[in-house]
């Protein structure tokens, strides 16, 4: 039971990363939106797994809250907005896609050797655990520096905090208030930001943050 | 009494004092407020003076604790007090209660007494706290609300420009001490952040890190004490302050500094190498020179006072010096001697700086003014201030049977020990600063030949002088308490020295003989053979022979009235303008080390003959710390932040792309560390 129960955790966790890779080389916005809310379904099934593993209750609720607002009301949400910004068929990428994925491949390896020389002692869940959750995390990073289109970057944002939540459940003890806060400040983040957009949008008729530096004068 | 712990005690008085200040807030633009507020700061110092006395006399050994629950929350506010801590507390509160009954009369002239009364008991009990912290948390947050409270005084009269700037240079500088002790704790606490001082006290110096630890103290405490080159702030800040506030910034606040020394390097830092002496010996020579040296050029009279502080605190901390290279060889009777020698010049220094800054307040009350060059003969026109000056000037000048002599006296014979340390470089060192040490003896005594002489004698240089009257009678009081224990303690050192034995015996182990059971009140730091000296003999003598020759003169020689052509005693013309000024005193001792120590120049500009204008001397002195240090200093940030300033515009990707190249920089240092 033990083996079983560390390798399906394994197995999800991992499949995980798996998916923040597949977010790094989506160029079209639509597709990105659907891998960014597969992404939340395996976010979800690992945090149910924990739960089962760990025999925690509340973690059942962290994953219906993940599952709901992260798999179906943002996506919903966003790809709503794009239509109505007209901007779903766009293509755009700062940097090109091969770099970009050696660069996440790179980040994935140093998250393995820094997580698991730092946590020898740690609890064995735990540290592969951590090691997957700081990959997903840089990974988001990685995907906000890359891309110059807001939408994207809010993408990336919420996959930088899918990390988070991986990270926060798989320590064993971990308070629900924490989790729910967690959730509770993205999906004030996610509102916000998506006024923001419709603002910037109606200033500059884009939503590339490019218009916004030409606007400031600024220098590339 | 028996009841409260005197740790407990010493806490509510800080906490009177917070609440004084609290009240202040209130009530400081009204009329009274002055006597509410000096009024209790006036009677909780007393008392903290008092129960600190009664530790120090009745339990010597005895050290009383306790925990609060404030602060970091694992290890909570540790206090404790033990010897040193009450020697410290009766020095800071005699200070804090003389300086609260000055202020009961001085604060009367105060332009704005609403910024000044909420600070000042503020600052008591931040400098008490500091002496009772015993971790570095509580250390540290007293140590700063000490610094802001104080540099709220100075800013008091903040429309003057000189007066900002003074508060400026303050800031950076106690900031810049409060990160080097900041940083110095954190060595000692170690990885698994042993922040109370018991655990530091347990585990000692860091292996290896004694040098950088005793370096970041150095640099610390030596920033508040006013060690050079870390003393510029200390010459503007402590005369912008009102005076009473002055005398507690020279006089008291620089001796919670060398406390802070003494706690890391006796106490904290575990067992004392000879080498750690060798920093703090040149420190401090150099310091008491160039503090003294500039003293003598400087013409505002709070700033003569506050170099000549520069100079105490050099003293003090050669002295530390010595006792460390003692302690350093097992050498504990030494150790004990120069010891007890720095402790002494401590309460010495509070007590005559402190009655030196009243006397400068009284004369910038009587007259509007600090410029020497237009004081002069205010002898005859305050004739109390200038008596009560002049028992300060004596004893700081270290001429017995004042107290300045005993101690430096003291220090002196330690300095006489120095052949028996087995270290050549200590041998050669110590007798090189045993003569700085007797070079700032000499020159602070024509400091202050000309501080007192150019301002209370001869006639007076400008109206404001000839119109002086004498002071209200509190601050006279508060004048005279202090000369009064000068005098004591100048003529019964041997009291003062067994007071200090259980501090002495508490950081080296040791303490000095016995003194009050040596005959005729004589005090004997070694051995009989050697050397003793006895304040009361010579008191006696100076009293008896001073008397005999002014009767002697008054009877016999100005009997019969004689009329003959006068000689004018120096004085044909009447213009005050000819007698000596300040700088005229000061010139031979410009000219000898000026040019070394302050690169000093004088440019005469002579006029051809026929022409009407008047001849002119023109001094530049320039100030080595400034040029060498804080210039370039001043100009690498301003550069630097000249080069960072394009970093305020970038694209929010480029912020992003910084925050996550420093972050993978942080983990692949993570990842090649072990």
């Amino acid at each position: 039971m033990d083996k079983l129960a560390f390798d399906v955790a394994h197995f999800l966790a991992g499949s995980l990363v798996l998916v923040s890779l597949m977010l790094l080389y989506q160029d079209r916005l639509s597709a990105l939106l659907n891998v960014f809310a597969f992404q939340a379904v395996v976010l979800a099934l690992s945090v149910a797994w924990q739960a089962y593993v760990q025999d925690a209750p509340h973690l059942y609720l962290t994953a219906a809250i993940a599952l709901s607002v992260k798999a179906i009301i943002i996506p919903v949400a966003l790809h709503r907005m794009i239509r109505r910004l007209g901007i779903h068929r766009e293509v755009e990428t700062a940097v090109n896609i091969g770099p970009t994925m050696l660069g996440g491949l790179g980040l994935v390896a140093l998250s393995m050797v820094v997580i698991l020389r730092v946590t020898a002692e740690a609890d064995m869940y735990a540290r592969e655990d951590l090691a997957f959750a700081l990959s997903v995390v840089l990974l988001g990073l990685l995907m906000m520096v890359t891309r110059r289109n807001a939408v994207s970057q809010v993408v990336g944002f919420m996959s930088l905090e899918n990390g988070l939540i991986l990270a926060a459940t798989g320590a064993k003890g971990m308070p629900f208030v924490v989790e729910i806060s967690v959730a509770f400040s993205v999906l004030v983040a996610f509102i916000v930001i998506g006024v923001f957009l419709f603002r910037i949008r109606e200033r500059f008729d884009s939503v590339d943050l490019q218009a916004m530096d030409d606007f400031r004068g600024e220098r590339r | 009494m028996a009841a409260i712990a005197p740790i407990v005690a010493t806490l509510w008085c800080v906490a009177a004092l917070l609440i004084t200040g609290a009240i202040a807030v209130a009530v400081g633009r009204l009329k009274w407020a002055r006597w509410l507020i000096y009024g209790s700061s006036l009677t909780v110092c007393a008392i903290a003076c008092a129960v600190a006395i009664v530790h120090l006399i009745a339990r010597p050994a005895a050290v009383s604790e306790i925990v609060l629950p404030l602060g970091l929350p694992w290890i909570g506010a540790n206090f404790r007090l033990d010897a040193l801590a009450a020697f410290f507390l009766v020095v800071i509160n005699l200070g804090g209660a003389a300086a609260s009954l000055y202020g009961l009369g001085y604060g009367r002239h105060e332009s704005a007494p609403e910024r000044v009364l909420p600070f000042f008991p503020l600052f008591l009990a931040g400098m008490n706290l500091v002496l009772v912290a015993a971790d570095a948390f509580t250390f540290l947050l007293s140590w700063e609300s000490m610094s802001l409270a104080s540099w709220a005084l100075v800013m008091t009269h903040h429309r003057e420009a000189e007066n900002r700037k003074a508060g400026y240079v303050y800031i950076v500088m106690a900031s810049f001490g409060t990160l080097a002790l900041l940083l110095a704790f954190g060595l000692m606490a170690g990885p698994e952040g042993g922040y109370a001082f018991a655990t530091m006290r347990a585990h000692g110096a860091p292996t290896g890190l004694a040098g950088l630890v005793l370096a970041l103290a150095l640099l610390g405490t030596g920033s508040k004490a006013g060690l050079v080159p870390l003393h510029v702030w200390l010459p503007l800040a402590h005369p912008a302050a009102p005076s009473h506030v002055s005398a507690l910034m020279s006089g008291v606040m620089t001796k919670v500094a060398v406390y802070g020394f003494i706690r890391i390097t006796f106490d904290l830092l575990g067992p004392v190498s000879w080498w750690w002496a060798v920093p703090v010996l040149f420190a401090g020579a150099i310091t008491a020179v160039l503090g003294v040296l500039t003293a003598l050029m400087q013409n505002d009279i709070k700033r003569v006072l506050a170099y000549s502080t520069i100079e105490n605190i050099g003293l003090i901390f050669v002295a530390i010096g010595l006792a460390l290279a003692f302690e350093g060889n097992g050498m504990k009777a030494a150790a004990a001697l120069a010891m007890t020698a720095a402790l002494f010049h401590v309460l010495n220094h509070a007590l005559f700086k402190s009655l030196l800054f009243f006397g400068a307040g009284a004369v910038l009350t009587a007259t509007g003014e600090r410029r020497m060059e237009t004081l002069g003969g205010l002898l005859n026109r305050m004739p109390a201030t200038g008596l009560l000056f002049l028992v300060g000037a004596v004893a700081i000048s270290a001429l017995p049977p004042l107290n300045g002599f005993a101690s430096e006296w003291l220090m002196l014979q330690a300095v006489l020990l120095s052949p028996e340390l087995p270290q050549w470089a200590l041998k050669l060192l110590i007798p090189a600063v045993g003569a700085m040490l007797a070079l700032a003896a000499a020159l602070a005594a024509a400091c202050f030949v000309r501080a007192f002489g150019i301002s209370f004698l001869g006639r007076p240089r400008s109206p404001a002088a000839s119109n002086a009257h004498e002071v209200d009678g509190l601050s006279i009081a508060a004048m005279a308490t202090l000369a009064l224990l000068c005098l004591l303690t100048g003529i019964f050192p041997a009291l003062v020295i067994d007071a200090l034995a259980p501090v002495s015996s508490a950081l080296t182990g040791s303490r000095m003989p016995v003194q009050t059971h040596v005959a005729w009140l004589s005090i004997v730091p070694i051995a009989e053979s050697r050397s003793s000296y006895n304040g009361l003999l010579v008191f006696l003598f100076i009293t008896a022979s001073a008397s005999l020759a002014a009767f002697v003169i008054h009877r016999l020689a100005s009997d019969k009235l004689r009329r003959a052509p006068a000689w004018d005693c120096g004085f044909p013309d009447p213009s005050p303008a000819t007698q000596y000024t300040a700088d005229s005193f000061a010139q031979p001792l410009r000219r000898v080390f000026g040019g070394f120590a302050f690169r000093a120049t004088e440019v005469v500009d002579m006029p051809s003959p026929g022409d009407g204008r008047p001849a002119r001397i023109t001094v530049t002195l320039r100030d080595l710390a400034w040029d060498l240090i804080y210039d370039p200093i001043i100009r690498l940030v301003a550069y630097l932040a000249e080069r960072l300033n394009h970093l305020q515009f970038l694209t929010i990707r480029r912020y992003l792309s910084l925050v996550f190249g420093a972050l993978i920089l942080l983990l692949l240092i993570l990842a090649a560390w072990s």
